[in-house]
């Protein structure tokens, strides 16, 4: 085993050697720019474009002509939410979306209602998911989009899509869904899910950083999405810019990958993360965060009640992962998400997420399993909660001494 | 993240864990910090009242490294000093000593607090007025 243990999937995964395989010989021998009509080299790598573009769309289940490539998950979702917006301004101007989802979402929607724009930012239950008839609810006839991402990058929770969208189609509305940490990992269709606009990424499919892709969907509806990056017309007027071709050929080979092992791959982490769950929870004041049914086969997030994050992290060295608390985020505040779902502070505080991956094997899972059960017992022998809590004390009653 | 070596290893090896008996008289007893904001600290001293010295000191510390070690330190340092030269450290004591990055020195200010604290808790109990502190935090 190396060291650390890699278990943060969820923020990136290593890139599949195949896939960057698949990309070398784009660097300096095929090295042509994809647009370059008149010769053999940007006829090469044009070839190249349009199958990873085909390898691609079929992963979502969707054509080439409807993909269009972007430098990542982030910009598709900048280019989905204030491109729609400007394309369909005369329809209206209010957007709908739920306040656990990722910045790259919550911040365009921000400079959406800068620009004079409405959202409405929908709450989710204490398990992750959306109510359908809050959703309905919140509905006007300037509503012009909703927004709900495919499956938590922090949770892992896996919304209602197909009710979502059933919504949206009833009401006219476009349906947009961040499916950045689904894609590749469960099946998502975008025509069975009846998606309009779907953002998704490279990096997190074990494909390189830095190429991702917005599906626009071409029939029933139609779908435009105004360009936020001009000049040269490229992507079908929706996005300019020399196409990064051993990205796209190396996210081409991921999705086919993808596609490929995709059902294996889930089944076998569902039983590592169940079983690296169901050891975790034997620790005493452990709670899985997130509806456990409806959920990404390779993620688990677990809160160590009275145990601090960044405090459990530095304990928990041989592994990789990742904390909701305050004190890994650049803010102080604790994760936004495991707020939004209503918990209270002494877990919010105190969460890990673990994402496994391709590569994680069932000795890494039992030594990240002793290695945890090892911090949290070392950090609660330190922790005056904890020692309030054994004696009895409702820690609701004490009145904190703050600056 | 990268923690300064003596973060790690007051983080690994702690130094003086512990509960004192928060009734007795000699024991003075500062919990500050809160669970919203991710850190709390408490922090026991055990003082000689014939000589007003620490004779003991001990702390637990729900929080990241940085506020473990800064607690942790100070225990190390209120063991052996006099009550009023308790009451003269200074965060920036902790900052420097600890390597404390910019946005980790709110752990240093929660520890001097609580040292203080827990110096006041046990001048409340001897009958003596407590200490108030107008610094500033910077």
């Amino acid at each position: 085993m190396e060291f650390p243990i890699y278990l943060d999937n969820n923020s990136t995964t290593p890139m599949d050697p195949r896939v960057l395989e698949a990309m070398l010989p784009y660097f300096n021998e095929k090295f042509g720019n994809a647009a370059s009509r008149n010769h053999s080299f940007g006829w090469t790598a044009e070839e190249a474009v349009d199958y990873a573009r085909e390898q691609v769309a079929r992963l979502v289940g969707s054509t080439s002509k409807e993909i269009i490539f972007t430098s990542g998950a982030t910009e598709a979702n900048n280019l989905a939410i204030k491109g729609a917006y400007e394309m369909y301004g005369s329809r209206g101007n209010h957007i709908i979306t739920v306040s656990t989802e990722h910045k790259a979402v919550l911040d365009a929607c921000k400079n959406i209602e800068k620009k004079g724009g409405s959202v409405t930012y929908l709450t989710p239950n204490e398990d992750g998911l959306i109510n359908l008839s809050d959703l309905e609810a919140a509905i006007t006839d300037k509503t012009i989009l909703i927004t709900v991402m495919y499956g938590n990058n922090e949770i892992g929770v896996v919304q209602d899509i197909k009710g979502i969208s059933a919504i949206a189609k009833k009401n006219g509305i476009l349906f947009h869904s961040d499916a950045t940490q689904a894609a590749g990992k469960i099946p998502v269709d975008v025509m069975a899910d009846g998606i309009d606009l779907m953002s998704f990424t490279a990096h997190k499919m074990y494909g390189p950083k830095g190429v991702g892709a917005l599906y626009v969907r071409r029939k029933n509806p139609r779908v435009k999405v105004t360009s936020q990056m001009d000049g040269g017309g490229h992507e079908r007027g929706m996005r300019s810019g020399t196409l990064n071709v051993p990205g796209i050929v190396g996210f081409g080979k991921a999705c086919e990958l993808c596609q490929n092992e995709m059902a294996d791959e889930a089944a076998r982490l569902s039983v590592l993360r169940d079983k690296l769950e169901k050891e975790l929870l034997t620790i005493e004041e452990a709670y899985v965060n997130g509806n456990v049914a409806h959920r990404l086969p390779h993620v688990a997030n677990i809160s160590f009640k009275f145990v601090e994050g960044e405090g459990l992290m530095m304990g928990t060295k041989d592994i990789a992962v990742s904390s909701g608390s305050a004190c890994t985020s650049a803010s102080l505040e604790p994760s936004y998400v495991l707020k939004s779902l209503g918990l209270d502070d002494e877990l919010a505080h105190s969460s890990l997420r673990f994402g496994l991956g391709r590569f994680t094997t069932d000795e890494e899972v039992d030594f990240a399993i002793n290695h945890v059960k090892e911090a949290v017992h070392k950090l609660r022998e330190m922790s005056p909660l904890w020692e309030m809590f054994k004696e009895g004390i409702d820690l609701k009653t004490i009145e904190w001494a703050e600056h | 993240m990268a923690y300064s070596e003596k973060v790690i290893d007051h983080y690994q090896n702690p130094r003086n864990i512990g509960t004192l008996d928060k009734e007795a008289k000699t024991v003075g007893t500062g919990l500050v910090g809160a669970p919203e904001c991710g850190d709390v600290m408490r922090l026991q001293i055990d003082v000689d009242e014939a000589t007003g010295i620490i004779k003991d000191a001990k702390f637990k510390t729900f929080g990241c490294g940085s506020a473990i070690a800064s607690s942790s330190l100070a225990t190390e340092w209120l063991k052996g000093k006099s009550v009023d030269a308790a009451m003269e450290i200074d965060n920036m004591d902790i900052v420097e000593e600890l390597a404390l990055p910019p946005v980790k020195i709110h752990c240093s200010v929660l520890a001097e607090d609580a040292i203080k604290m827990a110096i006041n808790d046990y001048r409340l109990k001897q009958g003596l007025e407590p200490i108030t502190d107008d610094k500033k935090h910077y």
